[in-house]
């Protein structure tokens, strides 16, 4: 590439041969180093673009609401992590904690008080209140967390 | 193979007329004398300023221009991205060898008298292009939002305030209030990486564009020589003899550059707080001791004038003047040898080095 010159005319003899070998080498040499120099920049780069994992750890607790913060027969979204998750109250009193994570295409789900079931409104997707996929587009059940009641706080866990 | 070349080169052609770009890259030569390894440096500086736009572009894929994301942000890099530590260091390194290059350049075109005429435009697109490199510096250095970045961004920006009439303005306008803050961080990154790139990359167009329209200017020594016949006249075609060379220097720079980067990785320091008292022995970065160091002799009163103004003031009208210095020294635009403009190149240079000097030991 660097070496080209002007005078690499067909049919010139054994002497332009002999120079050619030459000079071949000399490419050869000079094109492989360049490609390896181009090759320890570009490698880095690449692997620098791609993002290194969220370090998530397993164990996640956080606090999701107060007590006396749901009435009966309502929910609320609320952070988990890097996810939105859903703490329910039933109609009975008791509270549910799922991801909010839609299993089709990852809507964020919502509780429909007046079915007592959670909905995706993105293709109809529904949920009962164990999370298992009961109609609707979605293949899986929502994964479920562990509720605890601390003091004021309701506590949501996901364990490893 | 060449078939193809050809045709490539003629659909271009045919389209934007690139025969005259050619002819335009062919037709500058560079003089051979025993002064052209000073011709280097310019294209070592552009270099080093092309590693910095590829890398800073990297950077900010991570970065987060905030007081309570900057630092943990750096850190993400350094620590959990994949060569994150490699890059941000060659960033560093590269900034402070690009100044480094950039004042070798600016003291060699003085010494040559390569700014005389008609080249006066090149010499202020140049100076221009010093201040901003400068710029880049000083705003680059808070970005990590380390301790030291912070105070010295806190004192620099302080002394704009010595500025007559508009200083309180000024420091508003830095600091986006009246304390170096979260706004100032914001502001500084847009500085850095939006208005000043924009900037630079015109002035260089300019820049690069005189040089390639005007040619390299050969010193008027050597010219005389080559006058009374003394010396032959050499030269050597830029495109592409010259820039093959130059090409060679720059894969030596990144060797450097690479193995500074590796071995010497750059630091960032603990994280700023703003209501923490300032550490001990904080000063500026290098290519600002000398002016730091001139304002910590300056007595804090000289007659009725502050020392920190009557220092702002003395460095201003020197920068003034060394912009200007292509209209002041216009006789050597006739090849006269002017002797005092040397001379007041050389007092500036020494005035820099033995600064600097005593402001590190
Ligand atoms: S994403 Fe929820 S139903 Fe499709």
């Amino acid at each position: 590439m660097m070496a080209q010159s002007d005078s690499g005319k067909p049919d010139e003899g054994a002497r332009e041969s002999k120079v050619d070998t030459g000079r071949r080498w000399v490419n050869l040499v000079l094109g492989t180093g360049i490609v390896a120099t181009i090759a320890s920049f570009i490698y880095p780069a690449v692997r620098y673009v791609i993002p290194p994992p969220v370090s998530e750890s397993s164990n996640l607790s956080v606090v999701a609401a107060k007590v006396g913060e749901l009435k009966n027969n309502a929910a609320k979204v609320f952070r988990f992590g890097s996810e939105p998750a859903i703490l329910i109250r039933t109609a009975d009193g008791n509270y549910r904690a799922f991801t909010a994570v839609c299993t089709h295409l990852g809507c964020t789900v919502q509780y429909r008080a007046d079915l007592h079931e959670v909905w995706c409104p993105c293709h109809n997707g529904m949920y009962d209140l164990q999370g298992r996929n009961v109609s609707g587009p979605p293949p899986r059940p929502l994964a479920q967390y562990q509720v605890h009641i601390q003091g004021e706080d309701i506590v949501v866990v996901r364990n490893a | 193979m060449a078939n193809l070349k050809r045709r490539t080169l003629d659909w271009l052609n045919e389209r934007m007329g690139s025969d005259g770009i050619e002819e335009f890259l062919r037709h500058k030569r560079v003089p051979i004398h025993r002064h052209t390894v000073w011709y280097y440096f310019g294209g070592m500086a552009l270099f080093l300023f092309i590693i910095q736009v590829l890398t800073g572009i990297l950077l900010l894929m991570y970065y987060r221009p905030t007081a309570s994301g900057a630092f943990e942000s750096v850190q993400f890099i350094m620590t959990q991205v994949q060569f994150g530590w490699l890059i941000r260091s060659i960033h560093s390194w590269s900034a402070n060898l690009m100044i480094l290059i950039v004042f070798i350049h600016m003291f060699s075109v003085f010494f040559m008298k390569a700014y005389r005429k008609p080249r006066e435009l090149t010499w202020v697109s140049g100076m221009l292009l010093f201040f901003i490199v400068l710029a880049f510096g000083f705003s680059g250095y808070l970005l990590p939002w380390n301790t030291l970045a912070f105070f010295a961004t806190k004192v620099g920006t302080d002394m704009a305030g010595f500025t007559p009439f508009a200083g309180k303005w000024i420091v508003e306008f830095l600091r986006g209030g009246d304390q170096v803050t979260g706004a100032t961080l914001t502001r500084f990154f847009g500085f850095h990486v939006a208005v000043l790139p924009g900037i630079a990359t015109l002035l260089l167009a300019f820049h690069l564009l005189l040089v390639q329209k005007l040619g390299m200017s050969v010193p008027p020594g050597v010219e005389k020589e080559i006058e009374d016949g003394h010396l032959p006249e050499r030269s050597m075609p830029f495109f592409p003899n010259f820039l093959l060379r130059d090409i060679m220097g720059w894969y030596g720079a990144l060797g450097v550059l690479g193995a500074l980067a590796a071995i010497f990785p750059w630091e960032l320091g603990v994280k700023a707080n703003p209501f923490g008292s300032a550490p001990a022995g904080i000063r500026p970065e290098w290519y600002f001791l000398f002016m730091y160091q001139t304002l910590k002799y300056l007595p804090s009163k000289v007659s009725f004038i502050d020392g920190e103004l009557l220092g702002l003031m003395l460095f201003g009208f020197a920068g003034a003047v060394w912009v200007i210095v292509p209209f002041l020294d216009y006789k050597a635009g006739f090849g006269r040898i002017t002797r005092f403009f040397s001379g007041l190149g050389m007092f500036v240079l020494g005035y820099i080095i033995v600064l600097s000097c005593l402001a590190i030991f």
